[in-house]
């Protein structure tokens, strides 16, 4: 299954300083990893949960920056509109987080770096990763469409809710969906049906 | 994207005062009241939301807005459930939190399991969860049954334990249900409410495969229908689960079970599989080995369907991600079963050359030969045309797959022992293994700290190391290799004229082509190296070859230490010949030499250390490494390191104690060599353009030439006169090839005591080449020969106190 998917800055923006990075979204699937170990109180436990998702965020960012200057390829402005173009010339890849750094076992954080952002999806490794590489960049696009990312809005930061209907849709509990077109496009009307309201 | 905007939201919601805060929470409990749900009470919770979650402390809300949030948890409007579930993650739950387990929308589970802090917190969810499966009604929407798996899944997946045997076999009988023997006619209008209200007399229609023809066989994920029955959704979401089910339950180690039921189910299973080799009985099977063999089936039909032309690119993805999930699962199954590998593997092989020559169903075929090697032997199948492509095809032109790289290379760590075993050119195939490294470093670099230790064997380990010293030539040669590709003959390659222009020139495409082999074994490395790095001088900044160039030390460091395990004097001397070659023979980035140089040093000290006896077979080499002046006026701290390293091991090892064949002549001619470099760099000041020489290898010189004198005596009286020559010269103060005062202090300080342990060979000799024992622990800390500790025990004695 998924442990987890956020949204997050991935290369310095006007915005913030140069070190700073912003996690915009993130959402993590099951219940509490240290619920077999440890006896913390909800409260630490939450704050733990947050340092893991700002270490995968920190991955992430350092897997993204050396990526694209080993290529080094021009970032190219998008404007709201091209939604599927961006998606294209989008870098993607995967991260190999190792036992214990931040979660329990060994994951992998697959990542699609749109200009600025990043999102990624942390899977366990033995699960299916062309299946959550499709999903995720499915995810990605409807995510840039439906908050209108590529503009300057902040609706990702105030209409989180439709992100969570989203992943109800297609990842639900962090589960990856083998969906044909047909399925895909029956859930994405009652997405899209979500949004307009 | 990210807007100042944006962060500006953020930054208000961190800081906004308490007393603004609480008259928020006092309107939205207003708002809360109201029977109209509007726009403005929609906002304020997503308001909300963002306060909660952009503090790292959690704020905790009063206890009437809570309780108001939590009543909204099982409100019809879908917005609610969702916005007041994620307001409550970000919050502490309520003690005392009473919990309806009936009736849980998919939302409000979804808050339970965060929630949930052991066992006992998911174990009444589960219960609920398989009375909802267990009733025929689905009583809410038509998807309230479908969000029950993939709970059920993340239970599982985290608590395995939380389900009892009979929850395993009621939804092992469903599943097979669910998988099997789903509608194979299309849907009508009922899930989508009613909006294609078409005439309602019109038959519904069978399903189709992804190609448009009419589906001659069962439902699978592959169908499609204008719309879809609930069981055909239950069959996409009991696929998609399929494989984490199978690996929690079916695995051989199974914890849930007695030892009794483990004995029974192990008859039981021996003689079931025999009986399950003909599908027809598969109605008497246990549900377990009944949903195995459903599996097996619907895996095989994925397989066929999935040759099938489809219309859309996304079925095409899926259908490769089918293929992945079906050969993994029937890998899991014929590990669980071994008999059913017969029937099985045919199907894989009928697959493998379906596929073998089409490189875009590479990542299908790294489960294919996941599969190969776990049943390959027992099926008695050739495996070798898989090893070929996945050591061969795969690396060579696919390394700039991030996506492949990283399953591939998790296929190789998973299975090294299996690999060292079976497959004899994995050792040989590192040249092609190291490309996915020289290309995306950074991102690989993990995965080859955990796999080069299997890589380095005694047969191949100088090639290898020669290998990673030239990665960072192999990065660029990929990268040229790439641009030649896509740029056309005639066209200027802009940036990067040169290099690409000598990569296509025939007289010297035989360097690149030998950095490009695929396999270890056609000879350590080639003669015209440095006409290698001369035509790659460009590619010195460019950001793929300096990543590379980055991880070698690291690698390095790991050959080294993986190499003194399985490595014979002889190798060991070769290995330290090329380092010392290679330490001015590397592709001209500074920082990486600097960076290898400081990884020789290190080993070059431990490797004679463990073998002193290399020392004296190396002299030659060693002397001419640590002779060269041009060497000793460098301004690199770590070549200085590396030489003075080498002194010093000269200087301690060369002696009859640690090599029997340490002649006097030896010892004679390793004294010139070294006291004629002493002389020249103490004689006149640098040369033009040189800086003085570093003090630190000057007193390395004079110990070790002090140790050398001390085992032939005959050289005493030259080393001496040396020192003496010092003191004079120095007497003023200064000293052309020394410019600060403090060293020539320490230089002559060194030279004196030096010379005053001289004049007494035989002490010279007990000082500066002690014999062994004197080295070990033991000579120090047992109080029988300890001199320290007798010297105190006889001074206690005899002190009248």
């Amino acid at each position: 299954m998924v442990r987890c998917f956020l949204v997050h800055t991935v290369c310095p923006v006007s915005a913030l300083s140069a070190a700073e990075s912003r996690v915009l979204y993130s959402r993590v699937f099951g219940p509490d990893e240290t619920v077999q170990h440890e006896d913390l109180d909800p409260e630490e436990r939450r704050l733990q949960q947050r340092e893991r998702v700002a270490v995968v965020a920190r991955q992430v960012r350092s897997a993204v920056t050396l990526s694209r200057e080993a290529s080094g390829r021009q970032l190219v402005e998008m404007v709201p509109g091209e939604e599927a173009l961006a998606l294209q010339e989008a870098d993607s890849g995967v991260v190999r987080l190792r036992a214990g750094d931040p979660f329990s076992g060994e994951m992998s954080a697959l990542w699609v770096a749109v200009q600025s952002l990043g999102f990624t999806m942390v899977c366990e490794p033995h699960e299916n990763l062309l299946l959550a590489e499709g999903t995720l960049k499915n995810l990605t696009r409807h995510c840039l469409e439906h908050l209108h990312m590529l503009g300057p809005g902040s609706e990702v930061l105030l209409k989180g809710d439709r992100i969570d209907v989203l992943l109800s849709r297609l990842l639900p509990h962090g589960q990856l969906l083998f969906l044909n077109h047909r399925f895909a496009q029956s859930l994405e009307k009652e997405v899209s049906a979500y949004m307009t309201k | 994207m990210y807007s100042h905007g944006s962060e500006s939201l953020i930054k208000q919601a961190r800081e906004i005062q308490e007393s603004e805060l609480q008259k928020f929470y006092g309107r939205l409990v207003r708002l809360l009241q109201a029977k109209e749900v509007g726009h403005e009470t929609i906002d304020s919770l997503q308001r909300l939301h963002l306060i909660l979650s952009a503090t790292k402390f959690t704020r905790i809300l009063p206890p009437e807005l809570h309780k108001r949030i939590l009543l909204l948890i099982s409100s019809p409007l879908e917005q609610l459930q969702v916005l007041s579930s994620a307001v409550l993650r970000e919050t502490l739950p309520l003690s005392g939190q009473e919990v309806n387990y009936s009736h849980l929308n998919s939302h409000a589970a979804s808050l339970l399991v965060s929630q949930a802090r052991s066992r006992p917190d998911v174990a009444p969810l589960c219960a609920q969860l398989f009375r909802t499966l267990e009733s025929r009604q689905s009583e809410g929407p038509a998807h309230s049954i479908t969000h029950t798996l993939p709970i059920l899944n993340t239970v599982i997946t985290h608590s395995p334990e939380c389900l009892t045997e009979e929850h395993v076999t009621l939804l092992s009988k469903k599943l097979v249900d669910w998988l099997r023997y789903a509608s194979i006619t299309q849907g009508g209008g009922t899930s989508s409410g009613g909006f294609f209200s078409g005439p309602r007399s019109r038959q519904p229609g069978p399903i189709a495969e992804l190609d448009g023809t009419v589906s001659g066989d069962f439902f699978t994920v592959l169908c499609v229908g204008q719309g879809f029955t609930e069981d055909q959704w239950m069959n996409v979401y009991s696929f998609s689960m399929l494989r984490n089910w199978l690996l929690t339950y079916h695995s051989v180690s199974n914890c849930n079970t007695t030892a009794d039921s483990d004995d029974r189910s192990e008859v039981d299973g021996s003689v079931i599989s025999m009986v399950s080799a003909t599908s027809s009985s598969s109605r008497l099977l246990p549900p377990k080995e009944r949903l195995r063999e459903k599996a097996f089936q619907y895996c095989q039909r994925l397989i066929e369907q999935s040759d099938r032309k489809a219309h859309k690119r996304t079925d095409t993805e899926l259908q490769k991600a089918c293929l992945v999930e079906a050969v993994c699962i029937l890998d899991c199954v014929c590990l669980e079963d071994t008999s059913l590998v017969y029937r099985v593997f045919p199907c894989i092989k009928a697959l493998y050359g379906r596929l073998c020559s089409d490189l875009s169903f590479a990542r299908v075929l790294v489960p294919i030969a996941q599969f190969y090697l776990n049943h390959g032997e027992m099926a008695a199948v050739d495996c070798e045309p898989v090893w070929q492509l996945v050591f061969g095809r795969f690396p060579a032109e696919l390394f700039n797959d991030p996506f492949l790289a990283h399953e591939l290379l998790r296929f190789l760590r998973l299975n090294i022992e299996n690999l060292q075993l079976r497959v004899p050119q994995y050792t040989l195939s590192f040249p092609n293994l190291l490309k996915f490294l020289a290309w995306d470093s950074s991102a690989m670099v993990d995965d080859f700290v955990d796999l080069l230790p299997s890589l380095v064997t005694a047969g191949t380990a100088v090639e290898l190391l020669h290998t990673l010293l030239d990665l960072p030539c192999l990065s660029a040669t990929l990268v040229l290799q790439l641009r030649s590709a896509c740029l056309p003959i005639t066209e200027p390659s802009g940036r990067i004229l040169q290099a690409l222009d000598a990569f296509r020139n025939p007289s010297v495409r035989g360097l690149f082509l030998f950095l490009l082999r695929g396999e270890a074994g056609s000879g350590d490395t080639i003669e015209r190296l440095s006409t290698l790095h001369e035509l790659l001088t460009e590619s010195a900044d460019w950001p793929r070859v300096i990543q590379c160039a980055q991880t070698v030390p690291v690698l390095l460091h790991i050959f080294f230490n993986t190499v003194i395990k399985v490595a014979d004097e002889k190798l060991l001397a070769h290995l330290i010949l090329v380092q010392l070659e290679r330490s001015s023979l590397l592709l001209k980035i500074p920082k990486y030499i600097k960076e290898v140089h400081r990884v020789f040093s290190c080993h070059l000290l431990k490797l004679c250390k463990l073998h002193p006896s290399l020392v004296v077979d190396q002299s030659h080499e060693l002397l001419e490494f640590a002779g060269t002046t041009a060497n000793v006026y460098s301004k690199e701290e770590p070549l200085l390191l590396c030489i003075r390293k080498m002194v010093w091991v000269l200087g301690e090892y060369l002696s009859v104690s640690c090599d029997a064949r340490c002649s006097v002549r030896l010892i004679t001619s390793c004294f010139e060599a070294l006291e004629a470099v002493l002389f020249e760099i103490t004689s006149s000041a640098p040369p033009a353009g040189a800086v003085c020489p570093n003090p630190r290898v000057i007193t390395t010189l004079m110990s070790a030439l002090a140790k050398l004198a001390s085992r032939s005596h005959d050289l005493i009286p030259r080393i001496s006169l040396f020192f003496s020559k010092l003191r004079t010269v120095t007497r003023g103060g200064s000293a052309a090839w020394c410019s600060d005062e403090e060293d020539l202090v320490a230089i002559v300080t060194r030279g004196e005591e030096l010379w005053s342990l001289l004049k007494a060979p035989g002490v010279a000799q007990s000082v500066l080449t002690p014999p062994p024992h004197v080295n070990t622990a033991q000579w120090h800390r047992d109080t029988n020969v300890a001199m320290p500790l007798q010297l105190r025990t006889i001074t206690s004695l005899t002190h009248s106190q």
